[in-house]
């Protein structure tokens, strides 16, 4: 179990230092930082000074290695855009944001997938089998952004129902972004609950609690739930890349205040500093909750540690 | 030979499941059980609105896809059956004036080109790695593998942002973005083919009968993987036209003077949020998700008829 998490570890730390060489290496085929930093007046003089300050004329390894010991530490520099403030402060004003958007459409996504997931297998090849088929197909052929902005012409421009942009209405402006973002999700996750409440509904533990009697309704929902929701639970940590994606495009659409939408107004206005911040920051996210639930299935589940 | 050791779809069982019954019946009877077994309204859908405006929009789009044909008046017009609309534009124009349809149609052809070179590319470079690693074994796999590990656990919007940040939006960008996303999985797949079709005989016999490594890698493997792949790929059509559209929307994608199913959704973003013109971005959205549609249908289809491992419950 130790030697799977050190190995599980240092594969982390392994795709996160590739990444940080994608990123330096980006931010440097960009051109010189100095153009983009300097002010226009500035003298040839104050540009070599500022050079040496920042060790850009150092060879590239040691300023990579620079770059590393400042990301380490969450300093990524100044914005561009935003004068005074730090990358990293930006970022970390808007994460909250960010989260509870996302806790918000895996909610939206769970109450929408389960029940239909559960009824379409114990309804296995009826019309509402079928129709939940259909809204799986759907599902996984809408555009994100463009499902977000019909919702938004319907229930906000149309018929006045929910907050057009932004997060300042409490718990209602949530709720159309959070669907746009955890549709996608639905269809995945409908299928899975299908298909483990199918080999549930099979086994000889649930035969018999409907030889002792059980209501129908119980053996379905506590007994065969509990036991089908295994499966589907191990695909939320799957989720959390799509989710973090889902939120660059929803964020956008509907003005919310979160980090993806900081991200992509970053990279259309050249604010490198902010834009390196932000993708760091989600892949940090994004590795560390892979390796959590990696080490909490091996705790789980001793097959996967010899593999 | 290779071909020997394919595993087919047995059309026969199809037959006499239940198509066989209505062989006494007449033609249109028969011709519709024959159509049946085929993904027929997948197909119709794609040629409707993909493959004809692709291989076409020349000839059939009605206007210019990049310049307000209708000058100053024709802006913002509703589709024709609306009342103010013009039977000229029948899907209605954009802001600029320019119009819809022809934007769509236009927009097709960006759309598969993309989706074709970004999906060939990504599919020979993983192919190519998948069977190396899956033949090779060794440090060539343990290469291959951590480098499959880690272009999947990088959010690959995030990337598209960084390079974007970087250098200008393009359409190179773009399927460069496409291919770092995509080539991964055909090598995580094609590997795991790879592994189960060395331990055969027929591989044996062609390592004893003197052939070379590339010549069995070539000759023997990439026979047996090539219907995996080519199911991958169809069932990527639809993913990656998707995550252009996204990126062209959030302007990280195709450059705005050209007809991009995104970018057309982009346009309309304002308009929908003031409640003026909807048609803007409905129908270049609805575009893609009949196409994406369609091509996860006929993905299914072909799944099923070329790689029944592959196969969902």
């Amino acid at each position: 179990m130790q030697r799977y998490i050190i190995i599980r570890v240092g594969q982390s730390v392994l795709t996160l230092l590739v990444l940080t060489v994608i990123v330096f290496s980006l931010a440097r085929m960009s051109g010189d930082p100095l153009d983009v930093l300097l002010p226009l007046e500035a003298t040839i003089e104050d540009a070599e000074r500022l050079r040496a300050e920042w060790g850009l004329d150092r060879p590239l390894h040691i300023q990579y290695f620079t770059f590393l010991v400042n990301a380490v530490q969450g300093d990524f520099g100044e914005s561009l855009r935003v004068r005074g403030r730090t990358a990293m402060s930006l970022v970390l004003e808007r994460l909250p944001n960010t989260a509870a958007l996302a806790g918000v459409a895996v909610l939206v996504a769970t109450a929408i997938a389960v029940p239909i997931g559960v009824l379409s297998a114990v309804k296995k090849d009826t019309p509402f089998d079928y129709l939940g088929k259909a809204i799986a197909l759907f599902g996984q052929s809408l555009p994100a952004f463009w499902l977000g902005l019909m919702l938004m012409w319907v229930f906000a421009a149309q018929l006045g129902w929910f907050p057009v942009s932004g997060n300042e209405d409490g718990i209602l402006a949530y709720i159309l972004p959070a669907i746009a973002i955890g549709w996608f999700q639905v269809a995945a996750l409908m299928r899975l609950v299908r298909s483990s409440m199918l080999d549930v509904l099979d086994s000889e533990y649930v035969k018999l609690a409907r030889i002792k009697g059980v209501v129908e309704w119980k053996v379905v929902w506590k007994h065969c739930l509990r036991n089908a929701a295994i499966a589907p639970f191990t695909y939320f940590a799957l989720i959390i890349g799509s989710l973090m994606v889902g939120s660059v495009s929803i964020e956008f659409v509907f003005a919310w205040p979160g980090v993806g939408r900081l991200a992509v107004d970053a990279a259309n206005t050249k604010d490198f500093p902010v834009v390196q911040a932000v993708v760091i920051t989600f892949c940090m996210v994004y590795v560390v909750a892979n390796l959590l639930v990696d080490i909490a299935y091996a705790y789980v589940d001793p097959r996967i540690r010899y593999n | 030979m290779a071909a020997e050791n394919r595993i087919a779809a047995p059309p026969a069982i199809e037959d006499a499941a239940g198509v066989a019954p209505a062989a006494r019946a007449g033609w249109p009877a028969r011709f519709w059980n024959e159509a049946r077994r085929y993904p027929l309204f997948p197909i119709a859908l794609l040629l409707l609105v993909l493959v004809i405006p692709a291989i076409f929009s020349d000839l059939i789009a009605p206007h210019d896809p990049t310049i307000a044909t209708g000058g100053l008046k024709a802006r913002l017009l509703p589709p024709f059956w609306m009342e103010g609309g013009d039977p000229n534009y029948i899907l209605g124009t954009d802001r600029v004036g320019r119009d819809i349809l022809s934007r769509i149609m236009h927009g097709a052809r960006v759309s598969v080109t993309i989706a074709a070179i970004a999906i060939f590319i990504a599919g020979v470079l993983g192919t190519s790695l998948g069977i190396a690693a899956g033949y090779w074994g060794g440090w060539v796999d343990a290469l291959v593998m951590r480098l499959v590990d880690i272009s999947l656990s990088i959010p690959i919007i995030l990337l598209a942002l960084v390079i974007v940040a970087a250098t200008q939006p393009s359409i190179a960008n773009v399927i460069i973005v496409l291919v770092l996303l995509m080539w991964s999985r055909y090598a995580r797949l094609v590997r795991g083919e790879t592994l189960a079709v060395r331990v055969q005989d027929f591989i044996a016999r062609a390592q004893v009968s003197g052939a070379s490594h590339r010549r069995i890698m070539l000759r023997h493997v990439f026979p047996n993987v090539f219907n995996s792949v080519i199911v991958l790929a169809t069932l990527n059509v639809g993913f990656v036209i998707v995550l252009e559209a996204t990126l062209s929307f959030l302007a990280v994608g195709i450059p705005p003077p050209q007809p991009a199913w995104g970018l057309m959704v982009a346009d309309g973003r304002v308009l929908i949020a003031s409640a003026q013109g909807w048609w803007v971005s409905l129908f270049p959205g609805l575009a893609i998700m009949l196409v994406v549609l369609s091509m996860n249908l006929l993905g299914d289809w072909l799944r099923d008829r070329l790689d029944p491992k592959q196969r969902q419950v």
